[in-house]
């Protein structure tokens, strides 16, 4: 559903019920949607719902040490984070995505060897591609830092440092900046 | 003498007053019989420092030391001892005074030590062991200078005064924090430079908008100045938009509120307004729209115009230059087509003059007019700002210009796209339009204008206009045929040819003040109250699509537009970069051009024979000729 919904282009309608037909964008899809019985078309609700975990996971961040990874495999919330000191927080690889790692394994044993297993078991922004879809900025006098994504245009990433505040929200169109390598 | 002997002087080691063990002595079973009495006899020969060996003589054989520690005391020897012996009298019931170092029974009337421990209850061996243990808790690192004991002292201290919940799974980070807290405190031996934080220096930059200027002379000037009040009220802005969701924290608000205030103090101004703000990677932009004076205005252009004209001298001088040299190759007959001009300063795009600073507080810079050709190039672009405004700006086509250009492209753009006022509250001020300029150019506020109520501001888009002109293909406001300019070429013949072959369609753009219920394509505003839970205190907002980022609100007369955005249009398609000019056509073939074999010798040969045929013919017919003659 995620890989249909990223086909559909176009603002959202506001309606949720508003069906996108899909036999212009993808015939593919549609087809097999027909033949199992249904129609072709998505509801803008499921591709609200597509959109949301798909901007969770390409650009949903959290700061180095927010999360602790037990022995056991679980991750939690570390009750105990004191928030990125303010050098830290102005470098890109002080925060995390939020999703499951693509790029750990392949990273060099060297490079592993420094990481802390129990912090540092998730992809960092520094390797993300394009290079620089990421614009971080002091904010209010230095005393907030803002992370905002180019790819998905519209989400805000915000932390106060050395102390436990830090989120994201997504205020936008809902639509991947696709053009993104031109405007770096 | 009993317990309280007055000659007893205890030994440094003991807490003063009655030894611990003297209390534990009536507690326990097996009690020393309360015979025994202090006496600062020494059974052994050699334990006393001042000689009383001859005193113990009369108890016990001289040269047996140690022989027991003879739990009786004859009474009647007290007195001498004491009062000859310089050691101290102490209160032992065991009847043995306190051991010097070199001596046998040194340490045995400690608790643990005496040779009769198994006589002795459990209490004591973990008291011992208690001791034993404590005073190793309190051995000092060699490395830290920390001891464990005060360590633990200072964790459980901590956890009991935060209590945080599941602390078992944490303790290892709080013994760490409680380490670093304890080597902060340590480091202050010599007093550090104190870090001057980021956030007192941008306090510092923010400051200076506090400055209150000296009052008279402000006082003078407001009062002459009769009409409205250059200075926006940011605040009231910021608070209408405030009910649709948009804008910024009520600080930063505040703050570019002062920054204008400076901005018309140090500017000669006319009238102000706060634009927006554009996002950029690194810094943003703070725009302010602005009206100079009019003295004002025609100074820059005349410097502009002074340098232009000094700039053609110069170029007319290097081309006669080199017309005297000679053979020179054959010059390139293409003339690029003539720049269009930029619209002069107060019509058009070029109505407004724009400020930007990256921050409050910081300068105000003042952006340069914005040509056509900025204009033309911006639309086939889109690149991020930097923030930076003399940061250059890399796309193809080529951008004219420097980040501060672009910048002003985009803000002429957003402009003329999205600046809307209600119907009715614009309008023209002389009835008769002039049609050659498309269009009267300036409008006043309409006196009498009755705003519509928010309901059906926010239905209909009817109730709404643009009051900028929107920018043509051109790149300005108003159409300007560039073949005018070929009148200062001095070549005629140019001239006429240019006018053939250059077909320029007059453009005409949509009227000042048209409604903007005719734009076209996706719906290019969204409408919507702010609430409707409260109609009566509503306000209608507008949404761009076509520039997200741009907003405008109307309530009861009041109306302002805004834009918070990263400044590129929204287009459905995925942009596409121009794809570079075709390649230059090359030179037609033609026969008198084309390439021809050479000819082989056996045609050479054959023309030559035909020739001379020829010849010969010629010549008989010319003595044939001759001969008739």
């Amino acid at each position: 559903m995620l890989a249909l919904a990223e086909q559909v282009k176009g603002r959202f309608q506001g309606d949720p019920s508003f069906e996108y037909n899909l036999a212009e964008m993808n015939a593919e899809a549609a087809a097999s949607l027909i033949q199992s019985g249904k129609e072709p078309v998505m509801k803008e609700e499921a591709r609200l719902t597509a959109t949301i975990e798909l901007i969770d996971r390409a650009v949903g961040i959290v700061p180095r040490g927010a999360f602790v990874k037990t022995p056991l495999g679980t991750v939690h919330e570390n009750r105990h984070f004191e928030g990125l000191s303010l050098a830290e927080a102005k470098k890109l690889s002080s925060y995390f995505h939020f999703t499951d790692p693509v790029n750990l394994k392949n990273k060099t044993l060297l490079e592993k060897a420094d990481l802390d297993p129990s912090t540092d078991f998730l992809d960092s922004l520094e390797h993300d591609i394009p290079r620089g879809s990421w614009s971080i900025q002091l904010e209010k006098a230095g005393t907030v830092v803002v992370l905002r994504s180019l790819l998905w245009l519209g989400l805000t990433f915000y932390h106060v440092p050395m102390t436990k505040q830090f989120g994201y929200i997504y205020f936008g169109t809902g639509e991947k900046n696709l053009d993104l390598p031109f405007m770096l | 003498s009993g317990p309280n002997s007055p000659h007893a002087a205890l030994p440094p080691q003991r807490a003063p007053g009655p030894a611990p063990w003297e209390y534990q002595d009536v507690s326990e079973p097996h009690q020393n019989p309360p015979k025994r009495r202090a006496t600062g006899r020494c059974p052994a020969g050699p334990c006393s420092g001042t000689g009383p060996v001859s005193v113990t003589g009369p108890r016990s054989a001289p040269g047996a030391p140690g022989t027991g520690h003879g739990m009786d005391q004859s009474p009647e020897l007290e007195p001498s001892q004491e009062s000859e012996g310089a050691e101290p009298q102490e209160v032992d019931e065991r009847g043995h005074g306190p051991y010097q170092p070199h001596e046998p029974g040194y340490g045995l009337e400690q608790p643990g030590y005496n040779p009769y421990e198994d006589e002795i209850p459990d209490p004591q061996a973990r008291m011992l062991a208690i001791k034993n243990a404590k005073a190793y808790l309190l051995k000092t690192s060699t490395k830290s200078g920390l001891n464990l004991y005060d360590h633990f002292a200072n964790i459980l201290t901590k956890i009991l005064d935060e209590q945080p919940p599941n602390t078992v799974d944490i303790i290892e980070n709080i013994s760490k924090d409680v380490k670093w807290a304890q080597f902060r405190k340590k480091m202050d031996t010599l007093r550090d430079e104190p870090l001057i934080p980021p956030t007192f220096e941008a306090a510092q930059k923010c400051k200076a908008l506090f400055v209150k200027e000296g009052g008279e002379e402000e006082h003078e000037g407001v009062e002459e100045e009769m009409g409205r009040p250059a200075l926006p009220n940011v605040m009231e802005a910021a608070f209408y938009f405030e009910q649709a969701g948009i804008g910024l924290n009520k600080d930063e608000s505040y703050y570019i509120f002062l920054a204008l205030k400076n901005l018309i103090r140090v500017q000669p101004i006319q009238t102000c307004r706060f634009w927006g703000k554009i996002l950029g990677l690194e810094m943003n932009y703070i725009i302010a729209e602005v009206q100079l004076r009019e003295g004002e205005e025609e100074e820059e252009t005349e410097e502009r115009e002074e340098t232009i004209a000094e700039g053609e001298k110069e170029t007319g001088e290097a081309g006669e230059e080199e017309e005297k040299k000679e053979a020179e190759p054959p010059k390139s007959t293409y003339k690029p087509p003539p720049p269009i001009p930029k619209e002069p300063n107060g019509t058009g795009t070029n109505k407004y003059v724009y400020f930007v600073c990256n921050e409050p507080g910081k300068p105000w810079v003042k952006l340069p007019p914005v040509t056509p050709a900025q204009i033309v190039c911006a639309r086939k672009i889109k690149k991020f700002f930097t923030g930076w405004l003399d940061a250059p700006v890399v796309s193809f086509p080529p951008f004219p210009g420097k980040e501060a250009n672009y910048l002003r492209a985009q803000i002429a753009r957003i402009s003329a796209g999205t600046h809307v006022s209600p119907t009715g509250f614009y309008q023209f001020g002389d009835e008769e339009e002039e049609e050659e300029e498309g269009g009267g150019d300036t409008y006043e506020e309409n006196a009498e204008f009755e705003p519509p109520p928010v309901a059906e501001m926010v239905e209909s888009l009817a109730t709404w206009a643009h009051h900028v002109k929107g920018i043509l293909k051109q790149g300005r406001c108003v159409w300007i045929n560039p073949v005018q300019k070929s009148e200062e070429n001095d070549e005629e013949d140019e001239e006429e040819e240019e006018e053939e072959e250059e077909e320029q369609q007059e453009e005409k753009g949509p009227p000042l003040l048209t409604l903007i219920s005719e734009d076209e394509d996706i719906p290019a505003w969204t409408t919507q109250a702010s609430t409707n839970l409260i109609p009566e205190y509503s306000v209608a907002i507008l949404r761009s699509n076509r520039w997200p980022g741009a907003y405008a609100f109307a309530s009861r007369g009041k109306f302002e537009n805004i834009y918070f955005g990263w400044g590129h249009k929204y287009s459905p398609e995925s942009y596409t970069p121009e794809l570079p000019p075709p390649a230059e056509v090359e030179f037609p073939s033609a026969p008198e051009i084309t390439e021809t074999v050479d000819p082989s010798v056996e045609e050479e040969m054959a023309f030559k024979m035909a020739q001379e045929e020829a010849l010969a013919e010629g010549e008989e017919e010319e003595d044939e000729e001759e001969e008739d003659d």
